[in-house]
């Protein structure tokens, strides 16, 4: 077969002709994707909700609400509850001032408003400098601390959060967006 | 040419990444871990075997005035599937992949066998070049990765063998551009022995 010559129409045809097919496979494909990927973002935040919050009974993800954090923007709150009581909230907060970007974070707390365990979501900080805040070592310090008497602020900024070496950013953004976890749940009237 | 050189060269003697020198920035940007690397390397040899092949049987249909245009249409279909298929199976990988799939589309290494190879080659021919070309790819990130994740972080595949921190620098981007200088200056004196 001869090489097709560049006239107009044939351009026109040729690239029409495979835009068409690309968009065809494309639309098969993230039909055929779109379930495993909700399934996968569903389950990943139910896991991080188990983790945060005490045993529960209800479906956290059915009963998600909405609080308004005061400065335009809103979280998303699980509630968990065993036995119709509440036993705590798990709180989808996020901050911006992470040292690459943003990092989305599930922050649980118990009804006193003390907090129960934080998992991060999603973050792109420095791999083996910031990463280390997924870890319980800088973690776990926050656990069973209530922040009306546990200032979130780092050491260096006076407060008493030991910070990981050499990724103070990354440990204040952490605090940054417990803070807002909390204040939001507080000023939403959850104690 | 037979197909075994064919297979071979991408491996060591044209080396997308040490000895070609292209698609420099998803390398540089990717290997914090040896997971990252061989995780991207996959990711890109899928993309590259397929646009090879797609490409070497469409090479004669697509007029040579919107050549450049049509094989980007073919790549970024096939970039596109691997982001979708990824974000479904291995969510995890995605995660930390996250932006540079994407950018798989703009790798200089796809288009450049396109254009260099698969344009001018036959299907069988265009499908083993992908091979080899991804696979020396896949390799020569993997030892990048598995290099500054060791001297770096002091681990391999996530296990930590040494207690506290590596040498810090070789995690961030100054430590990748010095690694890759190291590799590509091994490589070259390896050629020429």
């Amino acid at each position: 077969m001869a090489k097709t010559e560049s006239t107009f129409k044939n351009m026109v045809l040729s690239l029409t002709l495979i835009s068409l097919v690309s968009s065809a496979c494309l639309g098969f494909v993230y039909e055929f994707t779109k379930k495993p990927i909700e399934l996968s973002n569903l389950n990943k935040k139910l896991n991080a909700i188990k983790l945060v919050v005490p045993e529960f009974t209800n479906n956290p993800y059915e009963e998600m609400f909405r609080l308004a954090t005061g400065d335009g923007d809103s979280l998303e709150i699980y509630p968990a509850k065993k036995d119709e009581t509440i036993v705590g909230y798990a709180v989808n907060t996020f901050t911006s001032k992470g040292f690459s970007g943003n990092i989305s974070m599930m922050a649980g707390f118990k009804p006193d408003g003390v907090i129960f365990n934080i998992t991060v979501l999603e973050h792109k900080e420095t791999p083996g400098l910031g990463t280390k805040m997924t870890e319980p070592e800088f973690k776990d310090q926050f656990n069973d601390k209530n922040p009306a008497d546990f200032e979130l602020k780092v050491k260096k900024d006076g407060g008493p959060v030991d910070a990981i070496t050499a990724a103070t950013i990354s440990s204040r953004a952490f605090c940054d967006a417990v803070t807002k976890a909390y204040n939001t749940l507080q000023k939403g009237g959850m104690k | 040419m037979n197909q075994l050189q064919n297979f071979t060269k991408g491996l060591l003697k044209e080396n997308p990444i040490l000895v070609l020198v292209l698609g420099t920035c998803p390398t540089l940007a990717t290997t914090s871990s040896s997971l990252n690397g061989l995780g991207m390397g996959v990711a890109t040899t899928f993309v590259l075997i397929c646009s090879n092949v797609v490409i070497s049987l469409l090479a004669k249909v697509i007029p040579d005035k919107v050549r450049i245009p049509a094989f980007i249409v073919v790549i970024a279909s096939f970039v596109t599937i691997v982001d979708l298929v990824m974000q479904a199976y291995v969510p995890d990988l995605y995660k930390t992949l996250g932006i540079f799939i994407p950018l798989i589309v703009v790798n200089c290494i796809v288009l450049g066998r396109a254009e260099a190879f698969a344009s001018k080659n036959t299907v069988w021919s265009s499908f083993i070049d992908g091979i080899g070309m991804g696979l020396g790819f896949t390799i020569a990130l993997g030892i990048l990765g598995a290099f500054r994740e060791i001297v770096g972080s002091g681990a391999i595949f996530g296990y930590k063998f040494i207690n506290g921190d590596g040498i810090l620098v070789f995690i961030l981007a100054p430590g990748a551009f010095i690694a890759l200088g190291y590799m590509i200056a091994l490589v070259n004196k390896i050629k020429k022995t």
